[in-house]
Protein backbone atom coordinates (compact mmCIF):
# COMPACT_ATOMS: atom_id res chain seq x y z
CA UNK A 1 0.00 0.00 0.00
CA UNK A 2 1.47 3.44 -0.91
CA UNK A 3 1.52 5.86 1.66
CA UNK A 4 -0.65 9.51 0.83
CA UNK A 5 2.04 11.03 3.49
CA UNK A 6 5.48 10.01 4.29
CA UNK A 7 7.75 12.36 6.19
CA UNK A 8 10.90 11.21 7.81
CA UNK A 9 12.74 14.07 9.81
CA UNK A 10 11.28 16.61 8.28
CA UNK A 11 12.57 20.10 9.43
CA UNK A 12 11.70 23.87 8.27
CA UNK A 13 13.84 26.85 9.36
CA UNK A 14 12.53 30.01 8.26
CA UNK A 15 14.69 32.71 7.65
CA UNK A 16 18.34 32.53 7.84
CA UNK A 17 21.71 33.31 10.09
CA UNK A 18 20.52 35.29 13.29
CA UNK A 19 17.36 35.22 11.75
CA UNK A 20 16.61 32.29 11.58
CA UNK A 21 13.73 30.28 13.32
CA UNK A 22 13.34 26.51 13.56
CA UNK A 23 9.62 26.29 13.08
CA UNK A 24 9.21 22.29 12.47
CA UNK A 25 12.50 19.89 13.48
CA UNK A 26 12.52 16.02 12.95
CA UNK A 27 8.65 15.23 12.16
CA UNK A 28 8.12 11.74 11.12
CA UNK A 29 4.52 11.09 10.02
CA UNK A 30 3.51 8.20 8.22
CA UNK A 31 -0.54 7.96 6.62
CA UNK A 32 -1.92 5.22 4.90
CA UNK A 33 -4.54 5.68 2.52
CA UNK A 34 -7.95 6.55 3.97
CA UNK A 35 -6.46 7.43 7.66
CA UNK A 36 -7.64 10.21 9.25
CA UNK A 37 -4.93 11.93 11.01
CA UNK A 38 -5.20 15.33 13.57
CA UNK A 39 -2.68 17.50 13.96
CA UNK A 40 -3.16 19.34 17.97
CA UNK A 41 -1.00 21.60 19.68
CA UNK A 42 -0.84 25.52 20.89
CA UNK A 43 0.00 27.85 18.60
CA UNK A 44 2.83 28.55 17.03
CA UNK A 45 3.94 24.92 16.94
CA UNK A 46 3.65 24.30 13.55
CA UNK A 47 1.00 22.29 12.97
CA UNK A 48 -0.31 25.06 9.76
CA UNK A 49 3.34 25.05 8.87
CA UNK A 50 3.47 21.40 8.51
CA UNK A 51 0.28 21.17 6.72
CA UNK A 52 1.59 23.98 3.83
CA UNK A 53 4.61 21.14 3.77
CA UNK A 54 2.68 18.65 2.50
CA UNK A 55 0.72 20.80 0.15
CA UNK A 56 3.68 22.40 -1.65
CA UNK A 57 2.94 25.92 -0.35
CA UNK A 58 6.08 25.75 2.24
CA UNK A 59 9.25 23.50 1.13
CA UNK A 60 10.70 21.38 4.18
CA UNK A 61 14.09 22.25 4.62
CA UNK A 62 15.49 19.19 5.43
CA UNK A 63 14.37 15.67 5.66
CA UNK A 64 12.25 13.74 3.49
CA UNK A 65 8.78 14.24 2.30
CA UNK A 66 6.56 11.93 -0.30
CA UNK A 67 2.93 12.34 -1.09
CA UNK A 68 1.27 9.76 -2.71
CA UNK A 69 4.54 8.69 -3.30
CA UNK A 70 5.69 11.60 -5.07
CA UNK A 71 7.62 14.86 -4.08
CA UNK A 72 4.66 17.38 -2.56
CA UNK A 73 5.40 19.33 -5.75
CA UNK A 74 4.54 16.74 -8.23
CA UNK A 75 1.47 15.67 -6.13
CA UNK A 76 0.16 19.34 -6.31
CA UNK A 77 0.87 19.78 -9.73
CA UNK A 78 -1.03 16.30 -10.20
CA UNK A 79 -3.95 17.99 -7.92
CA UNK A 80 -3.84 15.02 -5.36
CA UNK A 81 -4.83 17.43 -2.66
CA UNK A 82 -7.69 19.67 -2.04
CA UNK A 83 -7.57 22.58 0.97
CA UNK A 84 -9.60 24.05 3.71
CA UNK A 85 -8.72 27.41 5.32
CA UNK A 86 -9.82 28.56 8.73
CA UNK A 87 -11.79 31.33 6.76
CA UNK A 88 -14.08 30.09 3.46
CA UNK A 89 -11.73 31.95 1.04
CA UNK A 90 -14.90 32.26 -1.39
CA UNK A 91 -14.75 34.59 -4.29
CA UNK A 92 -16.98 36.81 -3.51
CA UNK A 93 -17.95 37.39 -6.92
CA UNK A 94 -19.25 33.86 -8.14
CA UNK A 95 -22.18 32.25 -7.05
CA UNK A 96 -21.70 28.69 -4.81
CA UNK A 97 -22.43 27.34 -7.66
CA UNK A 98 -19.29 28.95 -9.64
CA UNK A 99 -16.97 28.90 -6.11
CA UNK A 100 -17.32 24.99 -6.17
CA UNK A 101 -16.38 25.10 -10.21
CA UNK A 102 -13.83 27.57 -9.76
CA UNK A 103 -10.75 24.26 -9.55
CA UNK A 104 -12.74 22.53 -12.12
CA UNK A 105 -12.59 25.22 -14.34
CA UNK A 106 -8.73 25.50 -13.75
CA UNK A 107 -8.30 22.07 -14.67
CA UNK A 108 -9.68 22.22 -18.17
CA UNK A 109 -13.32 19.95 -17.19
CA UNK A 110 -15.25 20.42 -19.80
CA UNK A 111 -18.62 22.57 -18.87
CA UNK A 112 -21.16 19.99 -18.58
CA UNK A 113 -18.94 17.71 -16.18
CA UNK A 114 -18.17 20.79 -14.09
CA UNK A 115 -22.13 21.85 -13.42
CA UNK A 116 -22.59 18.21 -13.13
CA UNK A 117 -19.74 17.73 -10.45
CA UNK A 118 -21.00 21.17 -8.85
CA UNK A 119 -24.27 19.93 -8.35
CA UNK A 120 -23.08 16.32 -7.07
CA UNK A 121 -20.71 18.04 -4.39
CA UNK A 122 -23.96 20.53 -3.36
CA UNK A 123 -25.86 17.37 -2.82
CA UNK A 124 -23.22 16.62 -0.83
CA UNK A 125 -22.88 18.80 1.60
CA UNK A 126 -26.64 19.61 1.48
CA UNK A 127 -26.36 23.06 -0.22
CA UNK A 128 -28.19 22.47 -3.28
CA UNK A 129 -30.97 25.19 -2.66
CA UNK A 130 -28.16 27.47 -2.49
CA UNK A 131 -26.47 27.04 -5.98
CA UNK A 132 -27.01 30.60 -6.84
CA UNK A 133 -26.53 32.54 -3.92
CA UNK A 134 -23.66 34.71 -3.33
CA UNK A 135 -21.15 33.41 -0.17
CA UNK A 136 -21.99 36.78 1.48
CA UNK A 137 -26.10 35.18 1.86
CA UNK A 138 -24.90 32.55 3.74
CA UNK A 139 -23.79 31.79 7.23
CA UNK A 140 -20.13 31.15 8.62
CA UNK A 141 -21.15 27.16 8.63
CA UNK A 142 -22.94 27.39 4.90
CA UNK A 143 -19.99 29.07 3.59
CA UNK A 144 -17.30 26.08 4.98
CA UNK A 145 -19.45 23.87 3.73
CA UNK A 146 -19.20 25.69 0.48
CA UNK A 147 -15.34 25.52 0.64
CA UNK A 148 -15.38 21.55 1.34
CA UNK A 149 -17.45 20.98 -1.10
CA UNK A 150 -14.70 23.06 -3.42
CA UNK A 151 -11.82 21.11 -2.06
CA UNK A 152 -13.78 17.73 -3.37
CA UNK A 153 -14.71 18.76 -6.81
CA UNK A 154 -11.90 17.30 -8.38
CA UNK A 155 -11.77 13.86 -6.05
CA UNK A 156 -8.27 14.02 -4.73
CA UNK A 157 -7.06 11.74 -2.72
CA UNK A 158 -6.20 13.89 0.19
CA UNK A 159 -8.39 16.72 2.27
CA UNK A 160 -5.82 19.05 4.20
CA UNK A 161 -8.28 20.79 6.86
CA UNK A 162 -6.15 23.82 8.45
CA UNK A 163 -8.80 25.47 11.32
CA UNK A 164 -11.57 24.74 9.32
CA UNK A 165 -13.88 25.34 11.86
CA UNK A 166 -11.97 27.75 13.80
CA UNK A 167 -14.69 30.51 13.13
CA UNK A 168 -17.58 28.93 13.78
CA UNK A 169 -19.92 28.85 16.90
CA UNK A 170 -19.93 25.21 19.47
CA UNK A 171 -23.42 23.71 18.07
CA UNK A 172 -21.98 24.74 14.19
CA UNK A 173 -18.82 23.32 15.01
CA UNK A 174 -20.21 19.71 15.91
CA UNK A 175 -22.54 19.77 13.24
CA UNK A 176 -19.75 20.75 10.72
CA UNK A 177 -17.98 17.65 12.34
CA UNK A 178 -20.68 15.58 11.78
CA UNK A 179 -20.74 16.26 8.57
CA UNK A 180 -16.89 16.01 7.73
CA UNK A 181 -17.17 12.76 9.38
CA UNK A 182 -20.00 11.57 7.01
CA UNK A 183 -18.30 12.71 3.93
CA UNK A 184 -14.80 10.97 5.38
CA UNK A 185 -16.92 7.52 4.97
CA UNK A 186 -18.73 8.07 1.71
CA UNK A 187 -15.72 9.49 0.29
CA UNK A 188 -12.71 7.07 1.38
CA UNK A 189 -10.87 10.01 1.20
CA UNK A 190 -7.23 10.40 3.65
CA UNK A 191 -7.64 13.65 5.80
CA UNK A 192 -5.13 15.76 7.43
CA UNK A 193 -7.01 18.07 10.09
CA UNK A 194 -5.52 20.87 11.52
CA UNK A 195 -7.35 22.15 15.07
CA UNK A 196 -6.24 23.23 18.89
CA UNK A 197 -9.77 21.72 20.08
CA UNK A 198 -9.40 18.85 21.72
CA UNK A 199 -12.85 17.54 21.67
CA UNK A 200 -12.79 18.24 17.79
CA UNK A 201 -9.20 16.21 17.51
CA UNK A 202 -10.86 13.54 19.29
CA UNK A 203 -14.13 13.10 17.41
CA UNK A 204 -13.12 13.28 14.19
CA UNK A 205 -9.61 11.22 13.93
CA UNK A 206 -8.27 8.15 13.85
CA UNK A 207 -5.11 9.61 15.38
CA UNK A 208 -4.11 12.57 17.02
CA UNK A 209 -0.57 13.57 16.52
CA UNK A 210 0.19 15.52 19.83
CA UNK A 211 2.70 19.03 18.72
CA UNK A 212 4.90 20.75 20.73
CA UNK A 213 6.25 24.37 19.71
CA UNK A 214 9.89 25.96 19.27
CA UNK A 215 10.83 24.04 17.50
CA UNK A 216 7.73 22.06 16.55
CA UNK A 217 7.91 18.47 17.17
CA UNK A 218 5.66 15.55 17.27
CA UNK A 219 5.62 14.56 20.91
CA UNK A 220 3.46 12.16 21.43
CA UNK A 221 0.65 10.10 19.03
CA UNK A 222 -2.60 9.12 20.47
CA UNK A 223 -4.80 6.14 18.80
CA UNK A 224 -8.31 7.31 18.79
CA UNK A 225 -10.25 3.75 19.26
CA UNK A 226 -13.89 4.91 19.53
CA UNK A 227 -15.69 2.92 17.19
CA UNK A 228 -15.74 3.97 13.40
CA UNK A 229 -19.89 5.45 13.58
CA UNK A 230 -19.17 8.43 15.65
CA UNK A 231 -22.70 10.42 16.90
CA UNK A 232 -24.01 12.67 19.55
CA UNK A 233 -23.60 9.39 21.92
CA UNK A 234 -20.08 9.05 21.13
CA UNK A 235 -19.65 12.55 22.44
CA UNK A 236 -21.32 11.50 25.95
CA UNK A 237 -19.25 7.79 25.90
CA UNK A 238 -16.70 7.44 28.84
CA UNK A 239 -14.31 6.28 26.27
CA UNK A 240 -14.47 9.88 24.46
CA UNK A 241 -13.78 11.70 27.83
CA UNK A 242 -10.69 9.36 28.72
CA UNK A 243 -8.84 9.76 25.36
CA UNK A 244 -9.46 13.96 25.59
CA UNK A 245 -8.08 13.61 29.05
CA UNK A 246 -5.38 11.77 27.80
CA UNK A 247 -4.16 14.56 24.42
CA UNK A 248 -4.61 17.32 26.92
CA UNK A 249 -2.07 15.68 29.58
CA UNK A 250 -0.14 14.89 26.46
CA UNK A 251 -0.24 18.68 25.86
CA UNK A 252 0.39 19.62 29.19
CA UNK A 253 3.91 17.23 29.38
CA UNK A 254 4.60 19.39 26.10
CA UNK A 255 3.98 22.13 27.17
CA UNK A 256 6.48 21.96 30.53
CA UNK B 1 -31.84 39.75 3.23
CA UNK B 2 -31.83 41.50 0.14
CA UNK B 3 -34.47 44.33 -0.06
CA UNK B 4 -36.66 44.47 -2.62
CA UNK B 5 -34.64 46.01 -5.38
CA UNK B 6 -37.34 47.78 -7.27
CA UNK B 7 -38.65 49.84 -4.34
CA UNK B 8 -34.81 51.05 -3.24
CA UNK B 9 -33.68 52.29 -7.01
CA UNK B 10 -37.18 53.86 -7.72
CA UNK B 11 -36.59 55.82 -3.97
CA UNK B 12 -33.18 56.13 -4.28
CA UNK B 13 -34.10 58.12 -8.24
CA UNK B 14 -36.80 60.48 -5.81
CA UNK B 15 -34.05 61.14 -3.66
CA UNK B 16 -31.32 62.00 -5.79
CA UNK B 17 -33.20 64.10 -7.47
CA UNK B 18 -34.46 66.28 -4.73
CA UNK B 19 -31.42 66.34 -3.27
CA UNK B 20 -29.61 67.67 -6.61
CA UNK B 21 -32.64 70.27 -6.90
CA UNK B 22 -32.15 71.23 -3.34
CA UNK B 23 -28.70 71.75 -3.96
CA UNK B 24 -29.47 74.02 -7.38
CA UNK B 25 -31.66 75.52 -5.05
CA UNK B 26 -29.02 76.27 -2.05
CA UNK B 27 -26.21 77.43 -4.92
CA UNK B 28 -28.39 79.92 -6.55
CA UNK B 29 -30.04 81.12 -3.34
CA UNK B 30 -26.39 81.74 -2.00
CA UNK B 31 -25.29 83.07 -5.19
CA UNK B 32 -27.84 85.39 -5.73
CA UNK B 33 -27.67 86.52 -1.85
CA UNK B 34 -23.75 87.37 -2.16
CA UNK B 35 -24.51 89.66 -5.02
CA UNK B 36 -27.67 91.17 -2.93
CA UNK B 37 -25.85 91.90 0.16
CA UNK B 38 -22.58 92.91 -1.34
CA UNK B 39 -24.62 95.43 -3.83
CA UNK B 40 -26.14 96.72 -1.28
CA UNK B 41 -23.45 97.12 1.18
CA UNK B 42 -20.66 98.58 -1.89
CA UNK B 43 -18.12 95.63 -0.51
CA UNK B 44 -16.37 94.40 -3.35
CA UNK B 45 -13.77 92.62 -1.79
CA UNK B 46 -13.27 89.08 -1.99
CA UNK B 47 -15.20 89.15 -5.28
CA UNK B 48 -17.01 92.47 -7.23
CA UNK B 49 -20.63 91.71 -7.02
CA UNK B 50 -21.63 93.74 -10.43
CA UNK B 51 -23.13 91.84 -12.90
CA UNK B 52 -20.04 91.93 -15.17
CA UNK B 53 -18.13 89.84 -13.10
CA UNK B 54 -20.97 88.05 -11.35
CA UNK B 55 -23.93 87.91 -13.87
CA UNK B 56 -27.48 87.07 -12.40
CA UNK B 57 -27.79 83.06 -12.00
CA UNK B 58 -30.95 83.77 -14.87
CA UNK B 59 -28.90 85.74 -16.86
CA UNK B 60 -25.98 83.03 -17.83
CA UNK B 61 -29.39 80.00 -18.00
CA UNK B 62 -30.99 82.59 -20.17
CA UNK B 63 -27.70 83.15 -22.45
CA UNK B 64 -28.53 79.59 -22.85
CA UNK B 65 -30.99 80.07 -24.84
CA UNK B 66 -29.57 83.15 -26.76
CA UNK B 67 -28.01 83.27 -30.41
CA UNK B 68 -24.00 82.44 -29.92
CA UNK B 69 -23.12 84.43 -32.69
CA UNK B 70 -25.71 86.73 -34.83
CA UNK B 71 -28.08 84.75 -36.67
CA UNK B 72 -26.58 81.58 -35.42
CA UNK B 73 -27.61 78.81 -33.19
CA UNK B 74 -28.69 79.45 -29.70
CA UNK B 75 -25.54 78.87 -27.16
CA UNK B 76 -26.64 75.96 -25.59
CA UNK B 77 -27.26 73.90 -28.81
CA UNK B 78 -23.41 75.19 -30.07
CA UNK B 79 -21.91 74.11 -26.06
CA UNK B 80 -23.51 70.49 -25.93
CA UNK B 81 -22.59 69.46 -29.96
CA UNK B 82 -19.10 70.93 -28.75
CA UNK B 83 -19.18 68.99 -25.46
CA UNK B 84 -20.42 66.23 -27.25
CA UNK B 85 -17.25 66.55 -29.83
CA UNK B 86 -15.02 66.53 -26.69
CA UNK B 87 -16.48 63.96 -25.00
CA UNK B 88 -15.73 61.70 -28.25
CA UNK B 89 -12.29 62.72 -28.07
CA UNK B 90 -11.94 61.88 -24.06
CA UNK B 91 -13.74 58.80 -24.41
CA UNK B 92 -11.02 57.44 -27.01
CA UNK B 93 -8.09 59.08 -24.57
CA UNK B 94 -10.05 57.06 -21.44
CA UNK B 95 -10.28 53.93 -23.64
CA UNK B 96 -6.54 54.11 -24.50
CA UNK B 97 -5.13 55.52 -21.11
CA UNK B 98 -7.58 53.16 -19.24
CA UNK B 99 -5.92 50.10 -21.68
CA UNK B 100 -2.13 51.43 -21.03
CA UNK B 101 -3.13 51.93 -17.37
CA UNK B 102 -4.28 48.68 -16.62
CA UNK B 103 -1.55 46.77 -18.86
CA UNK B 104 0.87 48.77 -17.01
CA UNK B 105 -0.57 47.80 -13.35
CA UNK B 106 -0.64 44.04 -14.67
CA UNK B 107 3.09 44.18 -15.53
CA UNK B 108 4.26 45.68 -12.64
CA UNK B 109 2.35 43.46 -10.02
CA UNK B 110 4.32 40.63 -12.61
CA UNK B 111 7.46 41.89 -12.08
CA UNK B 112 8.90 43.01 -9.22
CA UNK B 113 11.86 44.54 -11.16
CA UNK B 114 10.08 46.26 -14.15
CA UNK B 115 8.29 48.13 -11.47
CA UNK B 116 11.45 49.30 -9.92
CA UNK B 117 12.65 50.67 -13.49
CA UNK B 118 10.06 51.86 -14.29
CA UNK B 119 7.37 53.09 -11.61
CA UNK B 120 9.58 56.53 -10.85
CA UNK B 121 8.79 57.52 -14.60
CA UNK B 122 5.77 56.95 -14.41
CA UNK B 123 5.02 59.05 -11.32
CA UNK B 124 7.45 61.75 -12.99
CA UNK B 125 5.26 61.90 -16.12
CA UNK B 126 2.31 63.31 -13.71
CA UNK B 127 4.20 65.84 -12.08
CA UNK B 128 4.92 67.37 -15.41
CA UNK B 129 2.28 69.93 -16.05
CA UNK B 130 -0.03 69.05 -18.78
CA UNK B 131 0.18 72.25 -19.98
CA UNK B 132 3.37 71.60 -20.81
CA UNK B 133 3.19 68.47 -23.01
CA UNK B 134 0.12 69.58 -24.84
CA UNK B 135 1.64 71.74 -27.31
CA UNK B 136 4.12 68.94 -27.84
CA UNK B 137 2.16 66.33 -28.47
CA UNK B 138 0.15 68.54 -31.03
CA UNK B 139 3.31 69.34 -32.70
CA UNK B 140 4.49 66.02 -32.89
CA UNK B 141 1.04 64.52 -34.11
CA UNK B 142 1.06 66.81 -36.58
CA UNK B 143 4.56 65.99 -38.09
CA UNK B 144 3.40 62.16 -37.67
CA UNK B 145 -0.12 63.08 -39.82
CA UNK B 146 -2.32 62.19 -36.68
CA UNK B 147 -5.69 63.53 -37.17
CA UNK B 148 -6.03 66.32 -34.50
CA UNK B 149 -8.63 64.59 -32.70
CA UNK B 150 -6.64 61.87 -31.84
CA UNK B 151 -3.68 64.12 -30.46
CA UNK B 152 -6.35 65.38 -28.55
CA UNK B 153 -7.02 61.72 -27.56
CA UNK B 154 -3.54 61.44 -26.72
CA UNK B 155 -3.37 64.37 -24.19
CA UNK B 156 -7.07 62.78 -22.35
CA UNK B 157 -5.26 59.60 -21.92
CA UNK B 158 -1.82 60.62 -20.70
CA UNK B 159 -4.16 62.33 -17.53
CA UNK B 160 -5.90 59.15 -17.46
CA UNK B 161 -3.71 56.04 -17.42
CA UNK B 162 -1.70 57.19 -13.87
CA UNK B 163 -4.97 56.67 -11.96
CA UNK B 164 -5.86 53.16 -13.09
CA UNK B 165 -1.87 52.11 -13.12
CA UNK B 166 -2.39 52.75 -8.87
CA UNK B 167 -5.15 51.08 -8.77
CA UNK B 168 -5.28 47.79 -10.90
CA UNK B 169 -1.59 47.39 -8.82
CA UNK B 170 -3.45 47.89 -5.16
CA UNK B 171 -6.10 45.75 -6.39
CA UNK B 172 -4.63 42.82 -8.06
CA UNK B 173 -2.56 42.79 -4.81
CA UNK B 174 -5.88 42.84 -2.81
CA UNK B 175 -6.56 38.89 -2.29
CA UNK B 176 -5.58 37.49 0.78
CA UNK B 177 -2.64 35.64 1.25
CA UNK B 178 -4.81 32.07 1.73
CA UNK B 179 -6.59 32.59 -1.43
CA UNK B 180 -3.37 33.45 -3.47
CA UNK B 181 -2.20 29.66 -1.31
CA UNK B 182 -5.72 27.87 -2.25
CA UNK B 183 -5.10 29.11 -6.30
CA UNK B 184 -1.59 27.32 -5.98
CA UNK B 185 -2.99 24.38 -4.48
CA UNK B 186 -4.91 23.86 -7.92
CA UNK B 187 -1.35 24.62 -9.52
CA UNK B 188 -3.11 27.28 -11.34
CA UNK B 189 -0.69 29.14 -13.90
CA UNK B 190 -0.47 32.78 -13.56
CA UNK B 191 -2.51 33.49 -16.51
CA UNK B 192 -5.85 32.02 -14.77
CA UNK B 193 -4.59 33.52 -11.46
CA UNK B 194 -4.67 36.74 -12.79
CA UNK B 195 -7.99 36.55 -14.58
CA UNK B 196 -9.68 34.38 -12.08
CA UNK B 197 -8.83 35.69 -8.92
CA UNK B 198 -6.59 38.75 -9.20
CA UNK B 199 -8.83 40.67 -12.00
CA UNK B 200 -12.21 40.27 -10.47
CA UNK B 201 -10.75 40.92 -7.02
CA UNK B 202 -9.13 44.43 -8.64
CA UNK B 203 -12.79 45.67 -10.08
CA UNK B 204 -13.62 48.07 -7.19
CA UNK B 205 -10.91 49.33 -7.46
CA UNK B 206 -9.77 49.98 -10.81
CA UNK B 207 -13.61 51.60 -11.01
CA UNK B 208 -12.76 54.13 -8.64
CA UNK B 209 -9.92 54.62 -10.76
CA UNK B 210 -11.90 54.85 -14.00
CA UNK B 211 -13.83 57.33 -12.14
CA UNK B 212 -11.28 59.87 -11.64
CA UNK B 213 -9.86 59.19 -15.18
CA UNK B 214 -13.13 59.98 -16.81
CA UNK B 215 -13.49 63.14 -15.27
CA UNK B 216 -9.74 63.47 -15.83
CA UNK B 217 -10.09 62.76 -19.46
CA UNK B 218 -12.29 65.37 -19.99
CA UNK B 219 -10.20 68.02 -18.84
CA UNK B 220 -7.17 66.92 -20.72
CA UNK B 221 -9.25 67.09 -23.81
CA UNK B 222 -10.07 70.50 -23.20
CA UNK B 223 -6.67 71.34 -22.22
CA UNK B 224 -5.71 69.52 -25.62
CA UNK B 225 -7.68 71.27 -27.70
CA UNK B 226 -6.08 74.81 -27.07
CA UNK B 227 -2.66 74.82 -28.06
CA UNK B 228 -3.57 74.19 -31.88
CA UNK B 229 -6.86 76.47 -31.13
CA UNK B 230 -8.82 73.04 -32.38
CA UNK B 231 -12.36 73.97 -33.63
CA UNK B 232 -15.47 72.13 -32.41
CA UNK B 233 -14.64 70.71 -28.95
CA UNK B 234 -15.28 72.92 -25.58
CA UNK B 235 -11.73 73.88 -25.30
CA UNK B 236 -11.87 76.41 -27.82
CA UNK B 237 -15.33 77.93 -27.02
CA UNK B 238 -14.11 78.41 -23.39
CA UNK B 239 -10.58 80.22 -24.56
CA UNK B 240 -12.44 82.50 -26.60
CA UNK B 241 -15.44 83.29 -24.08
CA UNK B 242 -12.67 84.11 -21.40
CA UNK B 243 -11.36 86.47 -23.62
CA UNK B 244 -14.64 87.98 -23.76
CA UNK B 245 -15.12 88.05 -20.27
CA UNK B 246 -15.51 91.58 -19.65
CA UNK B 247 -18.19 92.20 -22.32
CA UNK B 248 -20.05 88.88 -21.88
CA UNK B 249 -19.47 86.92 -18.63
CA UNK B 250 -22.47 85.04 -18.56
CA UNK B 251 -21.26 83.31 -21.53
CA UNK B 252 -18.35 81.80 -19.74
CA UNK B 253 -20.22 80.88 -16.78
CA UNK B 254 -23.20 79.06 -19.18
CA UNK B 255 -20.08 77.09 -20.94
CA UNK B 256 -18.14 76.18 -17.65
CA UNK B 257 -21.92 74.42 -16.63
CA UNK B 258 -21.76 72.14 -20.04
CA UNK B 259 -18.74 71.47 -19.13
CA UNK B 260 -18.93 70.37 -16.11
CA UNK B 261 -22.32 68.36 -16.65
CA UNK B 262 -20.16 66.89 -19.63
CA UNK B 263 -17.25 65.46 -17.26
CA UNK B 264 -20.25 64.34 -15.10
CA UNK B 265 -22.60 63.08 -17.59
CA UNK B 266 -18.99 60.68 -18.12
CA UNK B 267 -18.32 59.64 -14.69
CA UNK B 268 -22.34 58.93 -14.61
CA UNK B 269 -21.81 56.47 -17.33
CA UNK B 270 -18.97 54.44 -15.71
CA UNK B 271 -20.66 54.51 -12.27
CA UNK B 272 -23.90 52.55 -14.41
CA UNK B 273 -20.96 50.17 -15.93
CA UNK B 274 -19.77 49.60 -12.48
CA UNK B 275 -22.82 48.89 -10.80
CA UNK B 276 -23.76 46.17 -13.52
CA UNK B 277 -20.53 44.76 -13.27
CA UNK B 278 -19.61 44.63 -9.96
CA UNK B 279 -21.42 46.00 -7.16
CA UNK B 280 -24.57 43.82 -7.56
CA UNK B 281 -22.88 40.35 -6.79
CA UNK B 282 -20.94 42.26 -4.22
CA UNK B 283 -22.99 43.84 -1.64
CA UNK B 284 -22.12 42.87 2.29
CA UNK B 285 -24.07 41.18 4.29
CA UNK B 286 -25.39 43.70 6.83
Amino acid sequence: MTMVVDARGVGKVFGSGVDAVQALADIDLVMETGDFVSLIGPSGCGKSTLLRLVADLLEPTSGELLVNAKTPSQARLDRDYGMVFQSATLLDWRTVRKNVELPLEIMDFAAEERSRRAEEMLDLVQLDSFADHYPWQLSGGMQQRVAIARALAFQPSLLLMDEPFGALDEMTRELMQQEVLRLWGETGISVVFVTHSIPEAVFLSRRVLVMTPRPGRISSEIAIDLPPERDLSTRESPRYFELITEVREALRRGES
Amino acid sequence: MSEPAGKTSSSRFVWGGLSILTLIVVFVGLWEGYKFVWTALEWTEPVDPSDRVLPHTWDIVGALFQPAQRNGPILLFVEVKAAIFTLREALVGFLIGGSIGFWLGVFFVRSRTAERAFMPYVVASQTVPILAIAPMVVVWGGKLDIPQWLTVSIIAAYLTFFPVVINTMRGLRSPQPTTVELMRSYASSPRETLWKLQVPAAMPYIFTALKVSAAASVIGAIVGELPAGFRGGLGRDLLQFSQQFTAAPEKLFASVIIAGLAGMVFVGAVTLVEHRLVAATRRQST
